[in-house]
């Protein structure tokens, strides 16, 4: 909402500088986005109001004129221009006149650059100054003509003070819908600066014959139009309305259109009352020989009209219709049709002021997306009795403005009469929830300065009257929050609470996704967080195309078999799905990270070659067909790219594979302190056919990884670097997270290192052979590293050699050479008998 | 023979003057101390010498083995001083080469954010709590007095799902109502962090997804004061100390009286500039006291219970604190972006 303070101080006075207003609005609720000062930049003593007092033609030039304009000073001045709105032998034309050092924005320019006025020669004739164009003075981009300006304009007196003003751009809540009008904001800038309103109510010269019998008003759906009023204006001339108002109308953002529908529009702004303006002669009776009709009825199904703007529309029957006898004329509170508009030949206007139910307004509004200024104040709503005072306040304005004679009285079909809101306040809540005591006298005191009516209730209440323009205020919370602002927010003192401290809860899921960040962030991966919406096609691009329909690794149905599913693939219409999308990019809640990941990975390998990034964050797997989603956190990794940073102590590092990734598992396993967990060797499409592998905990799998299967690599616009990926249920981990980590104690014997190294069929897995060694090592093996791994000569085909270091400690003393021969050939002997293994070199 | 010893001592002490090595002392003490050295045979034959010489050729011969072992020792100490210098030298690096790289991990800064609000807010005893991303039209709108078609909604523009009253919630508040519902009649304090959604264009200021921080307060004694007092102390510990904030009116349909919070602007010091939007505030927080019907709602009697909620966005805070000027950076995880928090 744009406020001209001009026509605001009509209102109310304005005591403060504009500033200070403004920030006692913002504070007070009344947002002031921003400040549009017009004419503070005009040079008071360059810039007057003029009068050209004679134009005559230019020796030189046919579209050129000379004007001599009269500007307050001793002599005119003559100012050579080619405005095609001044002509020879105007004479009395008021204009905005510039002379010589005036600043003033290029006319020609599409950009708003200024320039100093200069005296000059146009065509031979001198030129001392300039008549303006709007676009000259910055008040809009219009440079068709020179600006004209009214009659009665004081010759010399600074455009500044003529035509300047401040115009405060407001940023409304929808709650402050009463403020979507000067005579709203008027009342609040009274209550917040103390001083009263100067709001009258409008009067009319009604001169005419009654309106009674010249319409006929028939509402068929008072449920959503609970009044509708006309005024009859009979042998009005549409011309231009006054300059004043075409220019209130657009410092607050309107068009100009002509003078019977710029009032509609300025009462409207003016008071916030939507106006409609029929031509009445256009309007069809209801009944043979009847006069001209309004029948307000819903729309039948199907049923069309063309809209002001020149559209047809096609109507449900939720929309609410103005009709005639003939047919539709009008969405109600939405916008006018084309068939009764009012047009230069029109004489006779029937000003509709009518009241619709909000809602219904909004969802017609909303559905034939149509956001007209009308639209925007019946949707947020508005009062029946305002109705009224609008209507008679049009229909004045006409008569002054366009000529014709008013007819007696208003038509007015009321069928369900506004009620009058009564409140009780208790004076002790406002202690109670705003937090500063307050008195019965006080409060009444705060709350008439914004009309509300008190009357004292048994001994300590108030009984408060709403005015009729206050439909936002229902219950007592309401009065409260009322007497909260006028006090001022400022004023409210700051505690801290005193209130009992609630139970304190453990927060297991937060505590895991912390560690779980904690360790992954220390093994050098960066956290990123993505969009949880996916396009169509996304997941199933994990998969290469000829395993698309194989419903193990991607489900198409919606249930309880995708919490088992890692990475869950599902089909993208099974997923929750985004009914009004902005992008096809985002249309699919996400049911597996790694879509994601992959993603982020190609788009960052577009400029480094190394991306090792993880994300925390939700999958929504649909359980039924129309419920709500489950929603479950899962880790995901993605590695690419060398080892390290390429440097000059290691100009070429190597790739990432695996078991840098299994590594960053292994460590995520130790910070969550997790002892027990198995992996295995796992074969997924999305994954390398050699290179995955699931983790489970007791008998869950609750991650996969590996390296990108090549055949799907492709999909993802990635270069050849293998990319390893991870996906883990972290709800699933949780249970299995250590709350309690007893302790060992550290042995004060030493040590005694052994190296064995077997050969065994490639095939037998590294963790059975650790397996077999730890359980035949008992207590005295306290670690079985694995330090080679050895394929080729000697080592016969199809056998590989591993080798360990063991070393073994005691708690209690130093363990002998014989001690340790013993364990270390019980390890061997049953290398040998459960894996078949061969002591290397032996 | 004694001019013999005198010159052997000269000559000895001059080459050991020239010696700079531990092998070069070793081998001049092999010269000039050792077994077949001429010292070393001069003291063996002093027997063989005339009575009357022996005991001042002996003499002589002594003083001159203890002057060399002496100026050895001095001289060791002297050539290892040197030695380790040498070595020192060989070793030296340029030490204005780069370091080995170390990838160095780190956190997204929206979270670094989320756990710089959770440690402020858990001082004061709020507690993160986790409520669902995917929410119904009842908790998202109608449980928060917004009926269908209410004009406030169009403050949450909505994602809607393909499924019947199923949305993507646009704030964290529905949280307010689950907290409630579980924790009633206990009093509460919690923080609900997550992700939000709204159906808007992505530009500098927007994005469609989004985190929200809520925060819930529920008691028998709680005031707007007491939000003032814990949402101030918050802004002063997260913005800093000499930051001013003002609270100002304003509306959600679930609060009542419903307040914004703004700090003044740190860039421009309050005097206006871009990121204030020439205001010399910006907006940090939305809160108010929680409205008796969502209390209800949640199933607190309004009579006995009060209590404030707030809201606020992380990218927001971020943006303020490390002047981004664009939200798009969070989401598009450009590591150049991430690699500067």
């Amino acid at each position: 909402m744009k406020v001209p303070l001009n026509w605001l101080r009509e209102y109310v006075e304005i005591t403060l500088p504009v500033e200070e207003l403004a920030e006692r609005m913002t504070l007070a609720g009344l947002e002031v986005a921003h400040i549009d000062s017009i004419g503070s930049d005009w040079d008071r003593d360059r810039m007057v109001v003029g009068e050209i007092v004679e134009v005559r033609p230019h020796p030189n030039a046919d579209r050129l004129v000379i004007a001599v304009v009269e500007y307050g000073q001793s002599e005119p001045l003559a100012v050579v221009t080619g405005a095609p709105n001044v002509s020879v032998g105007d004479s009395g034309v008021k204009v905005a006149f510039a002379g010589v050092g005036a600043r003033l924005i290029d006319g020609h320019s599409d950009e708003l650059q200024s320039f100093t006025l200069k005296p000059t020669k146009i065509r031979g004739v001198p030129s001392e100054g300039m008549v303006c164009s709007e676009k000259e003075l910055g008040l809009s981009d219009d440079h068709e003509g020179i600006l004209i300006l009214e009659e009665d304009a004081p010759v010399g007196v600074p455009l500044a003070d003529y035509l300047g003003d401040v115009v405060l751009d407001l940023d409304l809540t929808p709650n402050l819908a009463r403020c979507m009008s000067i005579v709203g904001v008027a009342r609040e800038v009274a209550a917040l600066t103390g001083q009263k309103a100067r709001i009258p109510t409008p009067a009319m010269k009604a001169e005419g014959q009654p309106i009674d019998g010249q319409v006929e008003i028939l509402i068929e759906d008072p449920d959503l139009c609970n009044r509708y009023m006309g005024a009859l204006v009979r042998g009005a001339t549409v011309g231009a309305s006054p300059k004043w108002m075409q220019r209130r109308l657009l410092l607050a953002g309107m068009r100009p259109i002509n003078c019977i529908v710029d009032i509609t529009n300025y009462v409207m702004l003016e008071w916030g009352q939507p106006l409609h303006a029929f031509d009445y002669d256009l309007l069809r009776p209801a009944r043979p020989d009847g006069p001209p009709a309004i029948i307000v009825r819903r729309a039948r199904p199907g049923e069309r009209m063309t809209t002001l703007d020149g559209v047809e529309r096609t109507l449900t029957d939720e929309m609410l219709l103005i009709t005639d006898g003939g047919g539709p004329v009008a969405i109600a509170g939405v916008m006018g049709g084309l068939e009764s508009e009012v047009t230069e030949s029109t004489r006779n206007v029937l000003i509709e002021s009518a009241n619709f139910n909000n809602i219904n307004n909004r969802r017609t509004s909303q559905a034939l997306k149509l956001s007209s200024e009308a639209a925007q104040r019946f949707g947020r709503g508005i009062p029946a009795s305002l109705a009224e005072l609008a209507v008679t306040r049009a229909a004045d304005l006409m008569r002054t403005y366009a000529g014709g004679t008013i007819a007696k009285g208003l038509a007015d079909n009321y069928p369900v009469p506004q009620e009058q809101r009564e409140v009780l306040l208790r004076p002790e809540q406002v202690e109670r929830i705003v937090g500063i005591p307050m008195s019965r006298d006080d409060a009444q005191n705060v709350l008439e300065r914004l009309e509300f009516r008190c009357e004292p209730h048994g001994r300590s209440n108030l009984k408060v009257t709403v005015p009729l323009h206050r439909l936002d205020v229902e219950i007592e919370a309401d009065l409260l929050e009322e007497i909260a602002r006028m006090v001022g927010y400022d004023k409210i003192p700051l505690t801290l609470m005193r209130d009992e401290l609630p139970p304190q809860r453990d927060n297991p899921p937060l505590e895991l996704s912390k560690k779980v960040r904690t360790a992954l962030v220390g093994c050098g991966l960066t956290e990123v967080i993505t969009y949880s919406l996916l396009a169509d096609g996304d997941q199933d691009r994990l998969l290469p195309l000829d395993s698309r329909d194989d419903s193990t690794v991607r489900a198409s149905e919606p249930g309880e078999h995708l919490r088992d599913m890692l990475p869950c693939i599902l089909a993208s219409e099974a997923c929750i799905r985004v009914a009004n999308p902005l992008t096809p990019e985002q249309v699919a809640m996400r049911t597996t990270l790694l879509p994601s990941l992959l993603k982020t990975t190609a788009s960052n390998v577009r400029f480094t070659d190394r991306v090792n990034v993880f994300e925390v964050a939700r999958v929504y797997l649909p359980m039924d067909a129309d419920g709500l989603p489950t929603e479950v956190t899962h880790l995901g990794v993605a590695m690419t790219g060398p080892r390290w940073e390429r440097s000059w102590l290691t100009p070429e590092p190597e790739p990432q594979d695996f078991f840098d990734l299994k590594g960053v598992v292994e460590s995520l396993m130790a910070a969550l302190g997790i002892a027990e967990w198995r992996v295995e060797a796992a074969s997924h499409p999305t994954f390398h056919p050699g290179r995955c592998a699931t983790l489970h905990l007791d008998n869950r799998k609750v991650a996969i990884f590996g390296e990108l299967n090549p055949a799907v690599r492709a999909h993802w616009e990635l270069n050849e670097a293998r990319v390893s990926l991870l996906e883990m249920n972290l709800d699933a981990v949780m249970p299995y997270v250590a709350r309690r980590r007893p302790f060992s104690p550290v042995s004060r014997f030493p040590a005694i290192v052994q190296d064995l190294a077997v050969v065994l069929d490639e095939d037998v897995p590294a963790s059975q052979v650790a397996e077999v060694i730890r359980q035949a090592g008992g207590e005295l093996l306290r670690q079985a590293l694995l330090f080679d791994v050895y394929k080729g000569p000697p080592i016969p085909e199809g056998k590989r050699s591993l080798a360990f270091s063991l070393s073994y400690q005691s708690d209690a003393k130093t363990l002998t050479d014989a001690e340790v021969a013993r364990v270390h050939q019980k390890i061997v002997r049953r290398l040998e008998s459960v894996l078949g293994a061969q002591l290397r070199g032996a | 023979m004694l001019d013999e010893l005198k010159k052997l001592e000269k000559t000895a002490l001059v080459a050991l003057g020239q010696v700079d090595t531990v092998a070069g002392l070793d081998a001049w003490r092999t010269e000039h101390l050792g077994k077949k050295s001429l010292l070393t045979t001069t003291l063996r034959g002093v027997g063989k010498l005339p009575p009357e010489e022996r005991p001042v050729v002996g003499k002589l011969a002594q003083e001159v083995k203890t002057a060399l072992e002496d100026a050895l020792t001095e001289a060791r100490e002297r050539v290892l001083a040197l030695e380790q210098e040498r070595a020192a030298k060989a070793e030296r690096v340029d030490v204005t080469l780069p370091g080995r790289p170390v990838s160095l991990g780190r956190l997204h800064p929206v979270t670094q954010t989320l756990h710089r609000i959770y440690d402020i807010f858990a001082q004061m005893g709020f507690q993160v709590y986790r409520a669902r991303e995917v929410e119904t039209d009842e908790y998202n709108f109608q449980l928060l007095n917004m009926p269908p078609d209410h004009p406030a909604r169009d403050m949450w523009s909505t994602f809607f799902t393909t499924r019947d009253g199923i949305l993507l919630r646009t704030h964290t508040s529905p949280g307010q109502i689950r907290t409630m519902r579980e924790y009633c009649p206990e009093p509460i304090r919690v923080i609900l962090p997550g992700r939000c959604y709204r159906y808007e264009d992505v530009t500098a200021r927007h994005e469609t997804m989004f985190y929200q921080v809520e925060g819930l307060a529920v008691g028998r004694d709680i005031t707007m004061a007491d939000l003032k007092g814990v949402l101030a102390a918050f802004a002063k510990r997260l913005y800093g100390d000499d930051r001013q904030v003002r609270f100002r009116c304003s509306y959600f349909p679930f609060t009542e009286p419903s307040v914004e919070v703004d700090i003044d602007c740190a860039i421009c010091g309050g005097e206006g500039c871009r990121v204030c939007k020439h205001t010399g505030w910006v907006e940090i927080l939305g809160a108010g006291m929680v409205h008796p019907q969502v209390l209800r709602n949640g199933g607190y009697d309004p009579e006995q219970f009060t209590g404030f909620a707030f809201g606020m966005g992380p990218e927001r805070v971020t943006m303020l604190k490390s002047e981004i000027d664009d939200i798009r950076y969070f989401y598009s995880n450009d590591l150049r972006f991430l690699a500067q928090f």
